[in-house]
């Protein structure tokens, strides 16, 4: 109980994708101009980031090391048809609101992101909550960024007026460039919080993770979790996903 | 017809630009503009890749999807094709254009599980274009992506020169230079 507790605590707080690890940001800015949108975005994201989790995790024993991203991307994009029918059919508004942007949560890194680092080593259990938690805090995310703009933007919440009357919307909020905008002060806010953070000697490593960093792509030490091959050459043959996941967690312990 | 495929490679290209108005591609976008030489190289590589991909893309749909009557795989089927057409493109250059990769084989890997080479690949289905005009598209959705992203090196390297307030250093002030690059491309759509 305790660990999945752990878990969704983990996802919506202390890794929470979106305002900590700074990851998945095509869809943060493109889907968040309204709190609906954001949330409806965020939901759907979590169902099929929790599905996937929890098959991986099921598969983990059984999926070659080598092939594990072709396979990662027929699970991941099988629930993500799945679920664009799901909403097709039963919510055609938000469908038709997020448009492409469904089919492309395929490509979200948070969700390849977490079935390499969670679900390919972690049982099925703890990997579905981590899915469910990393959903909600991404869902968390979009609403609060999606109600900001739709309020300065739109002078509404939810679709409810909540500006008084002689509020003149800045409607640049809902557009494109505003989504730049307010994305720049959040990882401003994050710039601030990672030294106030760092001066009282918190570790504050997670912060920004994702792609925040100074340095080019190029000489980026992450840049292995968005660089994917599609057949892992370096793979040792033979392997499970479970242990080239394990060797790789120990290869980075000893760098 | 030319004059039709005139005005999509202006609509796709700046009108409504990959990176500035659709949200697409922001990682490279992001992690490879900090100087215009590298911008550049990662810009032609998306330009092979999406080009190649909507051809590879839109003959799968035409030619086995839909006689086949199975278009609902087409999520699964472009992502899978997509990913292994840019292994198999750094193989193929790896192997008989070794200058080329040079030049281009960093970004390879990187562009995998860029958003706009599937984005662009749904789009054509979604907007029923034949291949030539997807490949079209593509083609022109990608001069999009390059031109962004040099124009944002570009200022980037004046930039390292500039007083930035502590917490705006790094990730802040580009992204607030793309929310001001994205009004400037707002101004494209006059031209339509």
């Amino acid at each position: 109980m305790s660990e999945i507790k752990d878990r969704l605590v983990n996802g919506i707080v202390k890794e929470n994708p979106t305002f900590v690890l700074a990851l998945g940001m095509c869809p943060t800015l493109a889907v968040t101009t309204s709190a609906i949108n954001g949330l409806g975005m965020g939901l759907s994201t979590m169902v099929v980031l929790a599905l996937s989790n929890a098959i991986i995790s099921a598969l983990r024993k059984v999926i070659p090391d080598r092939v594990r991203i072709p396979a990662f991307i027929v699970v991941i994009a099988s629930f993500v048809t799945i679920m664009q029918f799901m909403l097709q059919g039963f919510i055609p508004s938000l469908y038709a609101a997020l448009g492409i942007y469904i089919p492309l949560i395929v490509v979200n890194c948070i969700i390849l992101g977490r079935a390499e680092s969670y679900a390919s080593k972690n049982p099925v259990i703890p990997s579905l909550f981590d899915g469910i938690g990393m959903g909600l805090g991404f869902t968390v995310a979009l609403t609060i960024i999606g109600a900001v703009r739709e309020l300065l933007g739109a002078g509404e919440v939810f679709g409810y007026a909540v500006m008084p009357a002689g509020y003149e919307p800045i409607r640049i909020f809902i557009m494109a460039p505003g989504a730049f905008f307010v994305l720049a002060m959040l990882t401003a806010g994050q710039n601030k919080l990672k030294a106030v953070l760092g001066a009282k000697g918190k570790d504050v490593s997670k912060i920004g993770s994702g792609c925040s960093s100074e340095v080019d792509c190029a000489n980026c030490a992450e840049a292995s979790a968005c660089a994917h091959k599609f057949i892992d050459t370096d793979a040792v043959p033979g392997e499970s996903l479970e242990e080239g996941a394990k060797r790789r967690e120990a290869e980075r312990e000893g760098e | 017809m030319v004059k039709e495929l005139l005005i999509l490679l202006i609509g796709s290209s700046l009108v409504s630009n990959v990176v500035l108005s659709q949200f697409l591609g922001l990682c490279p976008f992001l992690g490879v503009s900090r100087n215009t030489k590298t911008a550049a190289g990662m810009g032609v590589a998306v330009i092979f890749v999406i080009t190649l991909a909507s051809v590879v893309a839109g003959a799968i749909y035409t030619y086995i999807l839909t006689p086949l009557d199975v278009t609902y795989l087409q999520t699964i089927v472009f992502i899978l094709v997509i990913a292994a057409l840019v292994q198999f493109v750094e193989m193929v250059l790896k192997k008989f254009i070794p200058s080329l990769y040079q030049a281009l084989g960093v970004y390879l890997p990187l562009i995998t599980t860029n958003c706009a080479v599937l984005g662009v690949a749904l789009t054509n289905v979604q907007k029923q274009y034949g291949i030539l005009t997807g490949t079209v598209n593509g083609f022109a959705t990608a001069v999009g992506f390059t031109i962004s992203i040099v124009v944002l090196a570009g200022i980037r390297e004046k930039m390292e020169y500039n007083d930035i307030p502590e917490s705006f250093k790094g990730m802040p002030i580009v992204l607030l230079t793309a929310g001001l690059m994205a009004i400037a491309f707002c101004g494209f759509s006059g031209l339509l």
